[in-house]
């Protein structure tokens, strides 16, 4: 439930009160209520829940994650580098695995 | 500093190589730990993240999960599944919910049998769709079953401030929001004499995503403070778990204790002000609201302010509902599960086990 999704705002209505955004491709309507007036604006990215936009993302928060990411992947050897990307295709296994060890 | 994509949004958080990277920071930083430790993830979101990347496969032997009670709909208790069901069986009524609340058993049976004997529940994607099936239905009352944690509440209550500022005279409210707080307090020094927490296994928390970009990440201070346990407030993708256990991990192994915040994208001290001041507006706490699976924990629900009752179903119903507590299954081990000192294999039936599979 809890669940939300990152889309990107393309329309807000004049009164402001709903936002039409980009989920990946797909467009759907918004409610901007949670939201002060100017808090958003046309190509922001959002949190969309059940319906609603609950929250910007701050782009430079992100995009200093992804440095993080960029950061720690080249302090990682060659050898583990591929050892990363086999069983990156492994992940959906390892989830199902754990499940069953935890039915048992 | 390039430009943010959406594409990013998602490809970078469930970068394989990043986590995998991560597990080799985790598993360098778990070499310093003096004991093993236990990380509680509060957040339903996070255990469905954890199962489904098989995260606990990448971390080291003395790194573990306890996971959490985060799920609005598993922790509802049966009495208030039962004012459900009797809600929707009441003559005109249109009970309104959120999908997730389909299959929940109570005493009579779940929403989805009450609609097999003929009530009229309805299960939307947003509560606002209450409105168009009010203006559609004028001869019907309609009830929005409210579910969810700090995460939903004020989309509940910007509902009800249209409906009143609207003037919309047949939309009423069952009220079941709970708040993650007091439920983490409960899991580590229970006020309740009956209940044994002094030897929960919890020593640290992976602080909820979406609870915490409504009420800000000010709610977990206690803590590391009163409490002793590292809070990090980490977001929904595999990355953002890796990354907020790696933070949990570090803490230990430097002998800090603290609240921290992984999600810095999303997630700020103060929070979502407008939505904080929503809620303020149309509920105020409960003497206490029973958990299934954990029993009654102070001022973990809220409900309606008086001034409003004129649009709580639970005043305008309270001669045809059920008020009894129903106690929970006697092999029920929730409680010491999440507390870490119980295992889901170790629960006695079967059954059971498979319902909490389920849950």
């Amino acid at each position: 439930m809890c669940l939300s999704i990152p889309s990107k705002v393309v329309k807000i209505s004049d009164d402001k009160t709903m936002c039409t955004v980009d989920t990946m491709g797909v467009q759907r309507d918004a409610n901007l209520m949670m939201m002060e007036d100017d808090d958003i604006v046309i190509g922001d990215y959002v949190l969309l829940h059940i319906g609603f936009v609950m929250n910007k993302i701050d782009d430079d928060e992100a995009l200093a994650s992804i440095d993080t990411y960029k950061e720690i992947l080249e302090l990682m050897d060659e050898e583990d580098r591929k050892k990363a990307i086999l069983e990156d295709d492994e992940c959906e296994a390892r989830g199902e695995q754990y499940t069953e060890e935890i039915k048992n | 500093m390039a430009e943010l994509e959406l594409k990013n949004l998602y490809d970078n958080f469930r970068d394989g190589n990043t986590i995998k990277a991560y597990a080799k920071i985790i598993a360098e930083d778990a070499q310093k730990l003096k004991k093993p430790i236990n990380i509680m993830e509060v957040c339903g979101g996070h255990t469905h993240t954890i199962m489904k990347f098989g995260l606990p496969q990448l971390l080291p032997d003395n790194v573990n999960f306890i996971h959490g009670p985060g799920c609005p709909v598993c922790i509802m208790p049966k009495e208030r599944i039962d004012h459900a069901y009797v809600l929707s069986m009441q003559p005109n009524v249109i009970l309104v919910t959120l999908g997730d609340m389909i299959k929940v058993p109570g005493s009579n049976g779940s929403l989805q049998d009450a609609r097999a004997k003929g009530a009229d529940v309805r299960f939307v994607y947003s509560p606002m769709e209450c409105i168009k099936i009010a203006q559609e239905n004028e001869d019907k009352k309609v009830i929005f079953f409210a579910i969810g944690f700090e995460t939903t509440t004020p989309m509940t209550a910007v509902l009800i401030d249209q409906v009143i500022k609207q003037e919309i005279k047949n939309i009423f409210f069952h009220i079941n929001h709970v708040t993650v707080p007091e439920v983490m307090v409960e899991l580590i020094d229970s006020r309740d004499v009956h209940v044994d927490s002094y030897n929960n296994q919890i020593d640290a928390f992976l602080g909820p995503s979406h609870v915490s970009v409504i009420s800000g990440s000010k709610i977990y201070d206690k803590f590391p403070k009163e409490y002793g346990r590292p809070v990090v407030v980490t977001g929904f993708e595999p990355v953002d778990a890796m990354q907020g256990i790696s933070m949990i991990v570090k803490q230990f192994a430097e002998e800090r204790c603290e609240m921290e915040v992984q999600y810095k994208r999303v997630v700020n001290y103060d929070g979502n002000l407008k939505a904080q001041a929503l809620i303020e507006k149309y509920f105020e706490k409960m003497s206490l609201f029973r958990w299934r699976g954990l029993g009654n924990v102070p001022d973990s629900g809220l409900k309606l302010r008086e001034a409003y009752d004129a649009y709580d179903a639970e005043v305008i119903y309270k001669d045809v509902l059920p008020i009894a507590e129903i106690e929970d299954h006697k092999l029920c081990i929730c409680g010491d599960i999440l507390r870490g000192m119980g295992s889901p294999r170790s629960v006695p039936s079967l059954e059971l086990r498979v319902s909490l599979l389920h849950l």
